[in-house]
């Protein structure tokens, strides 16, 4: 089974996070970059199903492809280190600045090439935070869309996952191949062991270009994008709001307050 | 005057709130025409009349409701190519956004989401404005390529009634869109509080209830204030409260009037999902809480001395 697994390296959230001047895209370079978290959730899902499939004698590979500058090598090491087999990053300068259509272009031309029987990906980023990347995959690649999913069983080419929604969750079954992304709580992510970084480094990451992915390059980055930024500025600091400390009729005051506002 | 196509967000026929600020956003950019996806759209009509919707496309067959998403982009991108709109909108909810995607791809169009304001610009076109990176940033953009598709965050825009005829027309889906197949449903107990990102009112509870048994109390003042109930994620990973409850980066964007954190810190993981709330209350314990920040009116205090007494003031101010 040919698991793939969509990892994003995203800006620290911890950190402040800026556009840059001039054409309005995520300034990436001056703040630390990491795995986008719910892409772990991704990662430790399919090295599960990967293994629950080598339990049963059958063969099983995991391949994280990561789309990104030359840092989001360190999130591909990072992710091999955990356990997944090889790595398929794809890296070129006419990628920046790219957008959720043309992101998800580029990565279905990678996944015709690698092949896939599942695809996973984090059900939005940290960065972005659109949630669209897995839809646009499953339309792009022509297959079923389990996507939302809080919980995943593959039987034969059989695959159900819970899909989380507003008012609770759908069972939702389809065939492989397949596209499915995971909301945390589907697991609990593995750190990588001493183990697993020592032989992370001795994976296979193969880099591939626009031009080898088959990528038109004028339907990626800044070139390609469909949206544009017309300006941005930092949110003023909301105005100071008056705290007061309890002095035993604080339920009192809040209550004063809600009335003021006319909430109660 | 082009249509704007709105997808409507109903649970049978019950037309959600988020849907009628989509028909009175729609006013502003052209002849608002809900597209309407399963059964209901009878017992719908008249709330889609009372925002001023021209007509609602009624696409009643039972695959909307059997297939996750693909079916009702595919029917969006028919009428995109049969009707020309000048604007899709749909709310900004989780599959609304995922419909939004793929419709995107079929049409080759550009896409905005979580906009919380969209206007237009000089020469007519949809402006959109976002609150990105938790909050701290505000950013206008539009759409360059295709029909634009925005995916509008609920509680942005205020619905307003303007009465329009809101015309049944059926239309058929041609071609076939299925994928993956929903079989079971769970809705999970919430009792009769309002949606959590359809609330006006969102009281949530974080690490200062101390447990599941604590909680109870933001239970109580979410039902007293007929408020949907929120949490941290140091709830919802404790086990404290349901997962699908929690407000922030990796959870729930909300933007009610009202959000009271009741025992939250504040920090930039939880404010990423409410800090465009309009009012901010916090009761914490810590006065070096990162949420004052945030409060429009913070009370430094023991929750359970301050929410009890809350309860018993907006018991007896009820009775007045």
């Amino acid at each position: 089974m040919n698991i793939v697994v969509c990892v994003k390296q995203v800006p620290d959230t911890g950190f402040e996070r800026k556009l840059k001047p001039g054409d309005g895209t995520l300034d990436r370079a001056s703040v630390d970059g990491l795995i986008n978290e719910l892409d772990e959730y991704a990662i430790e899902e399919g090295l599960r199903i990967a293994e629950a499939r080598r339990e049963t004698g059958d063969d099983a590979e995991v391949t994280i492809l990561s789309m990104g500058p030359q840092k989001a090598a360190d999130s591909i090491r990072k992710a091999l280190s955990m356990g997944a087999d090889k790595a398929v990053h794809l890296l070129d300068d006419g990628l920046a600045g790219s957008d959720a259509l043309s992101t998800s272009y580029a990565l279905a031309k990678v996944l015709h090439q690698t092949g896939f029987d599942l695809v996973i990906c984090g059900s939005e980023s940290t960065d972005a935070r659109m949630g669209v990347l897995a839809a646009m995959l499953a339309e792009r690649l022509g297959v079923p869309q389990l996507s939302l999913a809080s919980k995943v069983d593959i039987d034969g080419s059989a695959i159900r996952v819970r899909r989380v929604s507003d008012d609770g969750y759908h069972e939702v079954e389809a065939t492989l191949p397949a596209v499915v992304s995971v909301v945390e709580k589907i697991n609990e992510p593995r750190y990588p062991s001493f183990k697993g970084i020592m032989a992370a480094k001795k994976k296979p990451v193969q880099t591939l270009t626009l031009a080898e992915a088959g990528i038109d390059p004028a339907a990626v980055g800044l070139a390609g994008a469909s949206t544009e930024v017309v300006d941005f500025a930092e949110r003023p600091p909301r105005q100071a709001g008056v705290i007061v400390k309890d002095e035993g009729d604080g339920g009192v005051k809040v209550a004063d307050f809600l009335a003021a506002r006319k909430f109660i | 005057m082009a249509e704007v196509l709105v997808l409507a967000e109903h649970t049978g026929g019950e037309v959600k709130k988020v849907t009628c600020e989509l028909i009175t956003l729609a006013r502003r950019f052209g002849e608002p025409a809900v597209v309407w996806t399963g059964p209901g759209a009878q017992q719908g009509q008249p709330r889609c009349a009372e925002f001023g919707a021209a007509r609602v496309y009624v696409a009643a067959d039972a695959a909307f409701d059997d297939y996750v998403v693909a079916p009702t982009a595919a029917l969006l991108a028919q009428l995109v190519t049969e009707k020309a709109p000048s604007l899709v909108l749909v709310a900004g909810t989780a599959e609304g956004k995922e419909v939004a995607g793929r419709l995107a791809v079929k049409t080759n169009s550009g896409l905005i989401t979580d906009a919380v304001d969209l206007r237009p610009a000089d020469g007519g076109d949809p402006v959109a404005e976002q609150s990105i990176f938790g909050g701290s940033t505000v950013v206008h953009s539009r759409v360059t390529r295709g029909t634009p598709i925005v995916a509008m965050r609920p509680n942005s825009v205020p619905a307003q009634a303007e009465p329009g005829p809101a015309e049944l027309t059926p239309v058929s889906l041609t071609g076939q869109a299925d994928g993956a197949r929903i079989t079971g449903r769970v809705v999970a107990e919430r009792g009769e509080r309002p949606e959590l990102t359809e609330a006006s009112i969102v009281v949530s509870g974080g690490r200062g209830t101390g447990g599941a048994e604590g909680f109870e109390i933001i239970e109580k003042l979410a039902d007293a204030m007929g408020a949907a109930v929120g949490a941290s994620r140091a709830v919802t990973d404790a086990g404290w409260y349901p997962h699908q409850f929690q407000v922030g980066q990796t959870g729930k964007t909300v933007s009610p009037q009202l959000y009271m954190a009741i025992g939250i810190s504040g920090a930039i993981q939880h404010r990423a999902g409410m800090q465009t709330s309009k009012t901010i209350i916090a009761v914490n314990k810590d006065p070096e809480a990162p949420i004052f920040e945030l409060a429009d009116f913070g009370m430094v205090g023991d929750l359970f001395k301050v929410v009890p007494q809350l309860l018993d003031e907006i018991g007896r101010r009820s009775q007045l």
